[in-house]
């Protein structure tokens, strides 16, 4: 295609993603190495409903000229990056001094916040992710295989982990796994265990938080799956049938080739998806054992004070991390991108 | 077709095919095991859905039986819909995918043809750099936008939040609609242009036909996105504006305030009906849709 | 249900009847502020203002929309309707004006405490109070023979008494939720013994301490009668608890006092058996383990003269005293108006206020330490760290965010 025929298709998408995305990452990126100028505090006295007392208070004149000069605030280069709430450098070179082996060393670190985030995260990503690509394909195969007029009925009720809204949904399932609810009695029953409670415990609570990770996700690795299936050379199976191949070997060696572009669609997608976990957090009210970098964000973005700079560098840590993530996927990608000779 | 019906029937007794069928069952039913249990509670009062005494009282219906003298009320979808109008958040959302779509799909499939009919390294670049862009929480994002947004007066409108879910949603439709073209075949274009069109033009005419059930499956993601996001919706939109998704987390009340759960439950309820109709509708043109080759990447 | 309609009807025929004293503005008035409620009522009854357009955004997510709306110039919001946690962030960014002027020129109704004045400047006006206090089954304890508690541990006593009786198995409820709930149980608590969270006037923190120690343990031992999943707790669920019958004492926030038992299908027992009293203390202390909340409006800086007036005249008009005429908007918070008298529910927030109950501290950086504590008390919850370490990590992550906005 001719350059300049390209850049009229691609400009409109071009354009809202540059002043979405682009600019908003910029300035992120601005943002996470500055922090605001250092306050003037003064004492003043405070009157409410229920008395008045001294107390501390900011004073706006003596910074304005500052802050009318530098908006930015005060550049501090990688300084947010490397404090305690982030990468913490400075603790880390400590408990790795501390620590005799990995081990106390992983326990040591796994309670700053970034690091608690990341363990948790990693664990999410790495269980759901291929979980769901393995169920995806079963009950893909298994659909497959059904008769013509329960399909359509079967792919509506599989769709509906994805289509309810997650913010209710987990509410929904928070409830049902509760000590009292119906999964959690059932699950006493089954472990005839009448304490067995799936919340109180940090162990369980991520077991809960990967079970419905996969339950939410399998719909759309099965959707995609089934679709790819459709396309399956008939010629191909009939002669891996003739050489007696049976349907375990079948499927390694020809279904799964043949999806595997799926495959790494669905991976990628995923990945990202897991390593950014939020939802299912806030929904399972699981903060006390979980958190995620998404959720980090959340959490500095939502509280009475506003800490932009340590959501930004929060922000601009998830993407490298997601690059990280991907890279074999990227890699292998450019590897077989056709470019023009 | 690898497990072609005809042969599971010929062979239905085989154990491999009971396993099977199990298995698919019981997907099934946890698939919408949470949605049926909603469903039948959503005609309940709080106590009953949230059954603390015990679980058997969200099927019985003990507590609403002594409220409203039958085990079935209709107070929540009243509530909901009649007390909270909630209709006005329904047509909001209406309004919201409606466009979302048409607009993600319009710009989607222009730019998606361009990359896929394109090779030169700034094309696997821009893919690339749409994959970084979707890696960016949401949240962040949003919270960017309220400054500018605020000072030139844009904030709380539905068009503004349509184009803001247009943007960050575009580097997924890309993906998905660039696999789609990468399966149509480029002699398709050669020959149009061969006959005399231009490049526009064998777009128009030739690839789009071509490419409808592509761009239906893409549009339902689309539309799943718009529909249930809450992280763009609750912070752009001024409280008339509102959509349903932050408008159901309103009734769910704060930590100073008693929410109406209840409300709650009967919207989800109510806002899964539409989706219904939509699938069922779709659902064979969606199937096709990925057949065509689809997000073959 | 018709109950519930009806009761809305009246408010709104109340308010549109009401309307005859007339209120008339010109200029725009545009209000931001949570909706719970009391404020819905405040954000009606600016709308009765004729002359100009009064809009109104109600939502949960106020706080995160206020800061910006009132930074742009001029401000999208005139007003912002905020408590005492989160009028914080407005005046740490000078975004409100000082209203003594308005005051002087319109604000003849309005009581000298209502006047939230900082610097001997008045930044904002009350009009509502909130406290946590105790919420109990007097149908148990009078059954068990044991008095209200006053103190927390004359709570654990009661809690250990009713579990052994075999009546509730967990008595004690508490929005122990991890992240700001649980932070705001720790505050109660620790200002309870007698602690203050920063050294004299400095940001320096000062949560590492005696009486941050004996706090800590306090809540555990109070959490060992407690649902065992208490870290997912929020208010919402622990009234729901509440409300099954499975809690007998609880600390609990004054504004849900009023409606806590009212919802379908909550037994006689419970509706009979719910009373409230007072905050308590702890540690033999007099200060009670609590903290008192106001709700308020303020007046937008980057706005003209004429706007800051009409908002001013409007926002006035919604906390009239007259507004108190009707019994459903009188049950709504325990209004801080001109001729309130407290109802039943507001007994406990009035008794709260009686005994100097600490106000939330009004400081620049205490929503950092807020957030901090939140992040990392639950593990001590849990018990995987020691009552030491988890308060050196809140020091330590207090700091990090404190040197971040410029604090110290």
């Amino acid at each position: 295609m001719k350059h300049r025929t390209f850049f009229w298709f691609i400009l409109p998408t071009f354009l809202a993603m540059f002043f979405f995305i682009t600019l908003p990452i910029i300035s992120v990126v601005i943002q996470s190495f500055h922090t605001p100028h250092d306050n003037i505090l003064i004492t003043v006295e405070n009157c409410d409903p229920f008395g008045c007392k001294k107390v501390t208070s900011i004073d706006h004149e003596a910074t304005k000229e500052l802050k009318n000069e530098k908006p930015l605030g005060k550049f501090v280069g990688l300084d947010i990056y490397f404090d305690r709430g982030h990468l913490a450098l400075e603790q880390v070179k400590q408990h790795w001094n501390n620590s005799e082996n990995l081990l106390s060393f992983l326990s040591l670190i796994s309670d700053l916040p970034f690091y608690k985030a990341i363990f948790f995260t990693l664990t999410f990503t790495f269980t759901v992710t291929p979980i769901m690509l393995f169920l995806g394909l079963l009950i893909a195969l298994g659909v497959n295989a059904f008769n013509r007029k329960l399909k359509g009925l079967i792919i509506f009720f599989s769709l509906l982990p994805m289509i309810v809204t997650p913010l209710i949904g987990s509410i929904i399932l928070f409830w049902m796994i509760d000590s009292r609810g119906i999964v959690g009695n059932f699950l006493q029953i089954m472990f005839e265990n009448p304490n067995l409670s799936l919340k109180a415990s940090t162990s369980l609570t991520w077991v809960t938080l990967i079970v419905y990770g996969v339950w939410h996700a399998i719909p759309f690795s099965f959707i995609v799956f089934y679709a790819g299936l459709q396309t399956l050379p008939k010629d191909q199976i009939e002669s891996a049938q003739i050489d007696g191949a049976n349907t375990f070997q079948q499927t390694i060696h020809i279904i799964i080739p043949h999806i595997m572009p799926l495959i790494t669609f669905v991976t990628l997608m995923q990945l990202m998806d897991n390593f950014r976990v939020f939802e299912p957090i806030i929904g399972f009210n699981a903060e006390a054992h979980a958190t995620s970098l998404s959720w980090i964000i959340f959490n500095d973005l939502g509280g009475e004070t506003r800490q932009l700079s340590a959501a930004a560098t929060s922000s601009i840590l998830t993407i490298i991390g997601i690059i990280i993530l991907l890279l074999p996927v990227l890699i292998k990608t450019w590897r077989e991108f056709d470019f023009k000779k | 077709m690898m497990f072609n019906s005809n042969k599971i029937n010929k062979t239905s007794l085989n154990s491999s095919s009971i396993i099977i069928y199990f298995f698919i069952f019981l997907w099934v039913f946890l698939a919408a095991f949470p949605f049926i249990w909603t469903f039948w509670g959503s005609f309940k009062v709080e106590l009953d859905f949230f059954s603390i005494a015990n679980w058997t009282n969200a099927i019985t219906g003990e507590n609403t039986k002594q409220t409203y003298g039958s085990p079935f009320t209709f107070v929540g979808y009243h509530g909901a819909w009649v007390q909270e109008e909630f209709w006005k958040a329904f047509i909001n959302t209406s309004l919201v995918c409606f466009f979302v779509v048409f607009t993600s799909l319009t710009i989607g499939t222009l730019g998606a043809y361009a990359l896929s009919r394109s090779n030169y390294k700034y094309t696997f670049w821009l893919l690339i750099m749409a994959l970084i862009f979707r890696s960016m929480p949401p949240i962040t994002l949003v919270a960017g936008y309220l400054p500018p947004f605020f000072e030139w007066n844009l904030w709380g409108t539905l068009p503004t939040t349509i184009i803001v879910l247009v943007s960050i949603n575009q580097p997924f439709t890309l993906w998905m609609l660039h696999s789609f073209f990468q399966n149509i075949p480029k002699e398709l274009d050669e020959s149009a242009k061969v006959d005399g069109c231009s490049q526009y033009k064998a777009f128009g005419y030739v690839i789009v036909p071509v490419m409808w059930p592509g761009i239906i499956t893409t549009g339902l993601f689309s539309f799943l996105l718009a529909y249930n996001d809450f992280a763009v919706t609750a912070m752009l939109l001024s409280d008339e504006n509102r959509t349903m998704v932050p408008q159901i987390a309103a009734f769910l009340g704060t930590t100073y305030t008693e929410g109406n759960v209840m409300f709650a439950v009967a919207a989800v309820v109510s806002a899964t009906v539409p989706l219904f109709i939509l699938i069922m509708f779709f659902q064979t043109k969606i199937v096709s849709g990925l057949t065509q080759g689809a997000v073959k990447g | 249900m018709k109950l519930l309609l009806i009761k809305v009807f009246s408010i709104l025929f109340f308010l549109v009847s009401s309307s005859a004293f007339a209120c008339s503005i010109s200029a725009r008035v545009s209000i931001v502020g949570n909706e719970f409620p009391a404020i819905q009522t405040v954000g009606a009854g600016a709308k009765e203002c004729k002359g100009a357009k009064v809009t109104a955004n109600l939502t949960a997510d106020h706080q995160k929309i206020n800061v910006a709306g009132m930074s742009s110039k001029p401000a999208e919001y005139t007003t912002a309707i905020v408590a005492n946690t989160s009028i914080v962030a407005l005046l740490n960014n000078d975004l409100i004006r000082p209203l003594d002027d308005l005051v002087n020129k319109h604000g003849k109704d309005l009581k000298k405490n209502q006047l939230i004045t900082i610097d001997g400047k008045i930044m904002a006006v009350a009009f509502m109070a909130n406290a946590q206090h105790l919420v109990y089954r007097k149908d148990i304890l009078k059954k068990l023979n044991i008095d209200v508690p006053k103190t927390y541990e004359e709570m654990l006593a009661a809690a250990k008494k009713i579990r052994a009786s075999g009546l509730v198995k967990n008595p004690v409820g508490g929005a122990y939720k991890a992240g700001w709930n649980l932070a705001q149980e720790f505050n109660n608590m620790f200002i309870g013994y007698g602690g203050s969270h920063f050294k004299g006037n400095s940001a320096e923190p000062n949560v590492n301490s005696d009486a941050g120690v004996k706090a800590l343990k306090m809540m555990k031992s109070l959490s060992e009668y407690m649902n065992p999943d208490f870290l997912t707790h929020d208010s919402n669920a622990t009234n729901a608890e509440f409300r099954a019958g499975n809690v007998a004492i609880m600390n609990m926030w004054g504004s849900r006092a009023a409606t806590l038992v009212d919802a379908d299908g909550v037994s006689m027992e419970v509706k009979n058996g719910m009373d409230i009293a007072g905050p308590m203390t702890v540690g033999g202390g007099k200060t009670p383990a609590s903290t008192l909340f106001w709700d308020g409006w303020t007046v937008a800086k980057k706005i003209s003269d004429e706007e800051a007036e009409a908002t001013f005249i409007a926002m006035t008009n919604a906390i009239r005293p007259s507004i108190l005429d009707n019994e459903d908007i009188r049950k709504q918070a325990v209004w801080l108006i001109e001729g309130y008298k407290p109802t039943d529910a507001a007994r406990g927030v009035f008794a709260a206020a009686k005994m100097n109950t600490t106000p939330y501290p009004m400081l620049p950086y205490a929503g950092l330490m807020h957030s901090a504590i939140g992040k990392e008390i639950s593990d001590f919850m849990q018990g995987k760290e020691t009552a030491d370490k988890t308060l050196s990590d809140i020091e330590d992550a207090y700091r990090a965010s404190a040197k971040e906005k410029g604090f110290i």
